[in-house]
């Protein structure tokens, strides 16, 4: 027995507190959430040692709201307005691959006018999305117009919404079988009117932040996660296309009317954070393309939803679709066993496997670049947890 | 819901405070004023100029506020009125608090927002009182492990430590706390206290996010410290003195020293925001990394404390960087040579030169301020490793370059006695 473990021994007896130093004792634990400005809804425990972050444990579920045993009690109309809560920003995407799924099993054909009615809702909620995203990130470099501008840019695409849907974020806009309701007068010239200003607004935003050298020092060659890294994690969405991979749902299983859209599928190949936060600017750029296409190609009248019986079943049978969503491929795999209910619903979402990046990008940086990885994952905690 | 008492009543509310002050004028006339006056009777008082102030004069001052003049010509030459209103810690803190309006003014037109807007009916202009009620009203939480008498003195040394730092600012010839001839030198020495006191506040909090942010603070600010001092060197080659006001003078007989030493400008004024831990070197306080850095545990009048302090000390390097570079008070004169006032003459308190150079010297101090504030709305946060590398490796250099070039400047007889530029 060692001198030091007779101490131990003896200062136990003289009732002392002293514990025992171990190796541990050089690593500090941080809890990073869920009340801490840099995370917010969600818990990581990290341990340092001086500045560099060796182990980090994510916790997710601080926000479970069993969505997924909720859409059991209701029948698929009702379990729209739930469905949505999750990401209340992108709510067009997280309810659109759910009527795609429900569409399937029911068997109706959504018309024409709807489907891009559908899109064009979809790709505005994408811009509001990825600028309250893009906000977040601000905060996260200690950027404060960082955090302002796109949060007040984003009223744009709210208000074109609101017009649209009637409400600012949660929408309800796509049930199956079409939208809710059609376009309003002028729409369209008040939507290019906007698209146009917003375009002029992210040369802005690339002149301000994304060529600010700080920016640049913060983010490049940071958390660098490599093209065969990305695809054996299961990275999604723009994480997965900053890394080199160009992948897109609205271009590999193109839905609705995505197929007939001239659109790139924009990536970059650095797999930094830099990367990482370019690649949603170089998205939102793509989709004002989009949305402006949409609305040259909508037909001027017709139908916007499909009729549906009272209460929509299908025969039994199972259907899985997925869509693009601001953070990545979004998928529901429904089972139903021909009740008005679903039997099983499951949400497949871009957020939770985002977030299996995390500990493998954290472990060897330094607690400073600790938000700056976090964040650039795309992950929204709420969604994750579902 | 309802916040006031169920059985409020307006008039008995202002009934109750008319009582109120009548009993308070009938206690004071009764017995507070003859209980001052039996007083002042048996204190023998100083003489103003020719008279002495008795009780019976001190009446007469409620009659004809003239006679005041000369009580406050006399106080304005006492210590005291230069330590506690100008140019000591009064001016200071009324600078600090317009810095703080006029950096969420400016900070939130850049943003594309309106900042404070309802306090004080114009533009939110009595935001900061408000917000200073609201930080006295606030309970101060200590952490139950705290070292307490270190985490209650660490924010009035700050506090301290700041104001200091503005005894030592000449603001007009003549008009300073404390015109020492190795003026510059105590600046840095004082300034040396900031990390000692922020580590020991960090440590004292006894928690995690504290201790990182103290020891950043640590290592930003012994990194900042040399270029800082290194920059201010070539301005004392150029001067050939430490004394402040004779920095002063000596760029009043040739020209602002930025001409001759931009980068040591340029290097003083990265150091100093360094030193303040203003964004893009705000790393103690990064709130998105940890919490608040060392301000974490702080709250209430701590809190605020420190933040008075801080922007005090914003208010001292703005000051010493008009001093060192911009040619402290000197400018054009505007003001007229006699003032003529109806009712009440305050010509004895009327000093064209000193109005004239504080006029400037707070312009001018405004203006570097708000090149303080700017980088706050166009700049993310530094990283520690970059930031100690721009500290140790690039603002050195800088600063040595032109440490030689104000040498060259003087041996080559452009500035200093005799030389060329010298008027």
């Amino acid at each position: 027995m060692s001198s030091l473990e007779d101490k131990f021994e003896e200062s136990k007896k003289l009732g002392l507190q002293i514990v025992k130093e171990s190796e541990d004792d050089r690593l500090m634990t941080l809890s990073v959430g869920p009340q801490h400005p840099g995370s917010g809804h969600f818990r990581f425990t990290i341990k340092v040692d001086g500045d560099y972050i060796v182990y980090c444990d994510p916790d997710p579920g601080y926000v479970h709201r069993g969505e997924e045993k909720m859409c059991e009690y209701r029948n698929v109309i009702q379990n729209i307005p739930h469905l949505e809560r999750p990401v209340i920003h992108d709510s067009n995407n997280i309810t659109y691959s759910y009527s795609l799924a429900i569409e399937e099993l029911v068997g109706i054909e959504v018309p024409r006018r709807g489907q891009f009615i559908r899109a064009i809702a979809s790709e505005l909620n994408r811009q509001v999305y990825t600028l309250y995203w893009l906000a977040i990130y601000g905060i996260f470099l200690g950027h404060s117009t960082m955090f302002m501008w796109p949060m007040g840019d984003r009223e744009l695409f709210i208000d074109l919404l609101e017009a649209l849907t009637g409400a600012r974020v949660t929408h309800a806009f796509n049930i199956p079988g079409g939208v809710r309701n059609d376009m309003p007068e002028g729409f369209r010239d008040r939507c290019i009117r906007q698209i146009r200003y917003f375009e002029k607004r992210m040369k802005e935003y690339e002149d301000i932040f994304y060529n600010n050298p700080l920016f640049r020092q913060r983010t490049e060659q940071v958390g660098v996660l490599s093209k065969e890294d990305a695809a054996k994690l299961g990275v999604t969405g723009s994480v997965l296309r900053a890394s080199g991979i160009p992948y897109d749902i609205r271009k590999a299983e193109p839905y609705d009317v995505y197929n007939e859209l001239d659109f790139k599928v924009q990536y970059m190949k650095t797999g930094d954070c830099f990367a990482r936060s370019y690649v949603p600017l170089l998205d939102m750029r793509e989709s004002c393309h989009i949305i402006e296409q949409l609305l040259d190609k909508i037909p001027q009248s017709g139908e916007v939803r499909a009729k549906l019986q009272p209460n929509p079943k299908g025969p039994p049978g199972e259907a899985y679709r997925r869509v693009e969503s601001g953070r990545g491929a979004l998928g529901y795999y429904i089972v139903s066993d021909g009740t008005p209910r679903p039997y099983r619903v499951k949400i497949s979402v871009g957020s939770f496997r985002n977030l299996l990046a995390l500990p493998y990008l954290l472990v060897g940086q330094r607690l400073a670049d600790m938000p700056a990885v976090y964040w650039s994952l795309n992950y929204w905690p709420v969604e994750a947890d579902r | 819901m309802a916040t006031y008492p169920q059985r409020f009543r307006f008039g008995e509310f202002v009934g109750s405070l008319i009582w109120l002050i009548f009993w308070v004028l009938i206690i004071v006339t009764l017995v507070g004023l003859p209980l001052i006056f039996i007083v002042l009777f048996y204190i023998p008082l100083p003489p103003i100029g020719d008279e002495v102030l008795t009780p019976y004069r001190f009446l007469t001052m409620v009659v004809d506020p003239s006679r005041t003049i000369p009580i406050i010509e006399h106080l304005m030459t006492t210590d005291f009125f230069r330590v506690a209103a100008f140019p000591g810690f009064t001016y200071a803190a009324l600078i600090a608090a317009a810095t703080i309006f006029i950096e969420r003014k400016f900070l939130a037109k850049m943003q594309l927002r309106v900042g404070p807007l309802y306090a004080g009916k114009v533009e939110g202009i009595l935001q900061l009182v408000a917000d200073g009620l609201k930080l006295i009203a606030k309970e101060i939480i200590i952490p139950s492990g705290a070292d307490k008498p270190i985490f209650w003195a660490a924010p009035v040394a700050f506090v301290a430590v700041a104001a200091a730092v503005v005894a030592l600012i000449p603001v007009a010839p003549g008009w300073v706390v404390a015109d020492v001839d190795v003026g510059l030198l105590a600046i840095f020495a004082i300034l040396g206290f900031f990390p000692l006191i922020t580590l020991l506040f960090a440590w004292a909090s006894n928690s995690k996010y504290p201790f990182i942010g103290g020891m950043r603070a640590l290592h930003q600010m012994i990194a900042f410290e040399i270029p800082f001092i290194l920059s201010a060197l070539s301005v004392v080659i150029l001067s050939g003195t430490l004394n402040l006001t004779e920095i002063v003078d000596s760029q009043i007989q040739s020209y602002w020293f930025i001409f001759f030493v931009p980068i040591s400008a340029f290097v003083f004024y990265i150091s100093s925001l360094a030193e303040l831990e203003r964004i893009p070197f705000d790393l103690p306080e990064a709130e998105s990394e940890i919490v608040a850095g060392w301000l974490t545990e702080t709250s209430g009048m701590i809190y605020g404390l420190i933040q008075l302090g801080s922007y005090v000390k914003t208010y001292a390097l703005a000051a010493l960087f008009v001093i060192l570079f911009l040619g402290g008070w000197a400018g054009p004169q505007i003001f007229p040579p006699e003032v003529r006032t109806p009712l009440i003459d305050i010509s004895p308190l009327y000093d064209q030169v000193a109005a004239n150079a504080t006029f400037w010297f707070t312009l001018k101090t405004f203006g570097v301020i708000m090149l303080m504030l700017l980088p706050r709305g166009i700049s993310p946060r530094i990283r520690i490793d970059i930031l100690l590398h721009t500290g140790w490796y690039k603002l050195i250099v800088l600063a040595f370059i032109n440490m030689f070039v104000a040498l060259a400047l003087i041996y080559g007889g452009i500035l200093g006695p005799g030389g060329l530029l010298v008027r």
